[in-house]
């Protein structure tokens, strides 16, 4: 399968780096501080293809942290999640991911396009 | 119930510790992702959308109770207190972390629950008809096979690294509960003309992007032969088989390109070398094997006993009764099916309470046995029909008494895009929907027998292709669409569905499926004309018409 790295990037709007955390899978945004969060508004926005390329490989530099890290492609300007986040989601005692408002959807809520 | 001997056990305990090994080298960096996907892979963990998948094994569907309520400890205690059952008699948990899972699969070791063949380019899970050992009429146990199977299959060197996944599925009854048909190898036991008993070997059916129903390669091979056969199949799969194409991998290609014709002579010409080998199992091999099978010691009992005939005046039992229950071998005893396809409730799923509950149960009405069923409903396969009315009104209680198998809302779904990252469109909420819309029980029962699969892509863990109504979902410019099939089928006359015009919206997904049963309603040529009969006489125009006039 191609690299992340060497797959051709297209960018249509705002865009961010996602992946899972390592030692428990939790969804988490790729920060401007090279580092990662569970929140997506504080996730690191980028809007030209070189600009994602160069958060992505960092992002898959760091392969103890995060897995499966990708661009996404937001659905807002203003750095707020279209539906709740992850992290509330995973708070909510006993969610069983039936809230729809839970169900993070990354290609149809984001339009992954890499 | 089939008891693990000792080879079992250390085979499943080295694994975990394998495993923990693994997991630790690979969250202290050790080990890549790349390194450690493989060796994830091999114990069922996936990474989805929002978190790891663990994958269970649960082989040919038989569970005991003991089982049972580990995999409620397991749901409790790792994950966030459900469990998904597949379309392959196995088990996932969608929130699992990696940080855990050793523990978790160490719990599971104990009472001989794995998570070997759950993924990987290797044989798969055995499936087998949930109804095994119980089904009257049947050959005999086909789980015994299985099991073999199982063994033969387990770690076996040479087919860890297929060109890809190979799924077995089993059966010994008439009637297909086992969907053999669309497995890459299917097996019917049945009897020649001379009494023995063998297996109508089929090979190359298979869903996702290109659907195959499997084709009959050998009509009888006989029981002394089967790992020789299979092995045949196997070995030529693994050397003409394409690995430069992943969608062109699965043995169901290779039959197509090659025809049945030839590819049986190549698997007829390897056979022939090696049939009588140490792959032949003599009668004290089968025999090993079924001295581990525990059989209930069953009571001679009444056929209709003074409480169901009591019972039977309850409207709400009746109705549940009709299609939960079926006929079982032993006069007196029933087959009692237990729907996890609640109105508005993810199909499938169960929670860690009522997986207990399910054990309990077990242990009090069916010698502490539950069975898996592809359909994604369990079953308690040996209930004194005596016990009928009281399973029903404790199933009640614990949302487990739906009377809804085999209808409508019985619906198989995968997770769809609510979890998986292959998916292109949500399943969940479409099923959830269509329960609702069809929740009234009166209604369902006056449509009768309508199986709906929805696959969120073209991978079709669903199976859309082969139920009555097929759903499958696709992406359209960054929206959910979905393509409708009619005419599908997975049992002994399994066909793939016809699709019935352009793909619609989510939202209309529903009002579709409305118009389809209307449609059958309107057209069927008796009251007991199942709507997939009604297809089969008619065609699909009747229904693109009823469906697209107004779209």
């Amino acid at each position: 399968m191609t690299s992340p790295l060497q797959q051709k990037i297209k960018i249509t709007g705002p865009s961010v780096v996602t992946a899972n955390r390592t030692w428990d899978g939790v969804v988490i945004y790729r920060t401007a501080s090279q580092g990662w969060s569970t929140d997506l508004s504080d996730a690191a926005i980028v809007r030209a293809a070189d600009e994602a390329r160069a958060l992505l490989a960092e992002s898959v530099a760091d392969d103890v942290g995060a897995v499966g890290a990708y661009i996404a492609p937001t659905s807002s300007t203003s750095r707020t999640a279209a539906r709740w986040s992850p992290a509330t989601c995973a708070n909510i005692s006993g969610a069983r991911a039936s809230p729809s408002i839970c169900r993070f959807r990354p290609k149809v809520s984001f339009h992954v396009r890499i | 119930m089939y008891a693990y001997d000792e080879i079992d056990r250390t085979l499943i305990n080295e694994r975990v510790t394998e495993f923990r090994d693994q997991v630790k080298r690979r969250l202290s960096g050790e080990l890549t992702e790349d390194e450690f996907k493989s060796l994830r892979l091999m114990n069922g963990v996936y990474l989805q959308l929002h978190a790891y998948m663990f994958r269970v094994a649960i082989p040919y569907g038989t569970l005991s109770s003991e089982q049972m309520r580990r995999l409620a400890h397991v749901a409790r205690r790792y994950d966030r207190g459900y469990g998904h059952f597949t379309t392959r008699q196995n088990i996932q948990f969608n929130w699992i972390k990696l940080a855990e899972l050793p523990n978790a699969l160490a719990d599971l070791a104990e009472v001989g629950i794995h998570a070997m063949q759950t993924s990987g380019n290797c044989t798969r899970n055995i499936t087998a008809d949930q109804w095994a050992g119980v089904a009257p009429g049947e050959i005999e146990d086909p789980r015994i096979w299985a099991e073999l199977l199982r063994q033969y299959s387990t770690l076996h060197p040479e087919f860890s690294f297929l060109p890809r996944k190979f799924k077995f599925a089993i059966t010994a009854s008439e009637h297909d509960r086992a969907a053999i048909k669309v497995h890459d190898i299917g097996l019917r036991l049945h009897k020649n003309a001379e009494g023995e008993t063998g297996f109508e070997v089929l090979v190359g059916g298979g869903l996702g992007r290109t659907p195959f129903i499997g084709k009959t390669i050998k009509s009888f091979v006989p029981g002394r032969d089967l790992l020789s056969y299979v092995e045949a199949i196997l070995r030529v799969y693994n050397q003409y088989g394409r690995r430069d194409n992943i969608y062109k991998a699965r043995i169901k290609i290779l039959v197509h390109e090659l025809g049945i014709e030839k590819f049986a002579k190549e698997v007829e010409d390897e056979w022939l070398q090696m049939r009588d080998s140490a792959l032949t199992l003599d009668d004290a091999d089968v025999e090993d094997i079924r001295s581990r099978f525990t059989y209930p010691a069953y009571e001679k009992l009444p056929h209709m006993p003074d409480e169901l005939k009591k019972a039977a005046h309850d409207p709400q039992f009746e109705a549940w009764r009709k299609n939960s229950v079926a006929l079982h071998k032993v006069p007196g005893y029933a087959i009692v099916t237990v729907s996890l396809k609640p109105v508005g409730g993810p199909p499938g799923d169960a929670t860690a309470d009522q997986m207990d509950a399910v054990a309990d149960l077990a242990d009090k009405y069916s010698f502490g046995e539950i069975r898996v069923g592809h359909e994604q409903n369990l079953a308690l396969p040996h209930v004194a029909r005596r016990d009928l009315p009281v399973l029903w009104r404790a199933l009640d209680r614990i949302g487990l008494a739906t009377p809804n198998v085999n209808l409508v809302s019985d619906i198989i779904a995968c997770p769809g895009l609510d979890y998986c990252s292959l998916a292109n469109a949500r399943s969940i909420p479409i099923a959830q929907e269509l329960t609702r819309r069809f929740a009234n029980h009166e209604t369902a029962n006056l449509i009768g027998r309508l199986h709906i699969n929805i696959s969120g892509c073209i991978n079709a863990c669903g199976h859309h292709h082969v139920g009555h109504i097929g759903i499958l979902g696709v992406e359209k410019n960054g929206e959910e669409f979905y393509q409708i099939t009619i005419g599908g089928r997975a049992d002994e006359n399994a066909a793939v569905g016809t699709l019935i015009g352009p793909a619609v919206p989510y939202g209309e997904v529903a009002d579709v499926v409305e118009d389809i049963v209307e449609a059958y309603l309107a057209l069927r040529a008796r009251p007991d004309e199942l709507f997939i009969d009604t297809v089969k006489r008619l065609g699909v125009e009747p229904f693109r018409e009823r469906v697209y006039a107004t779209r």
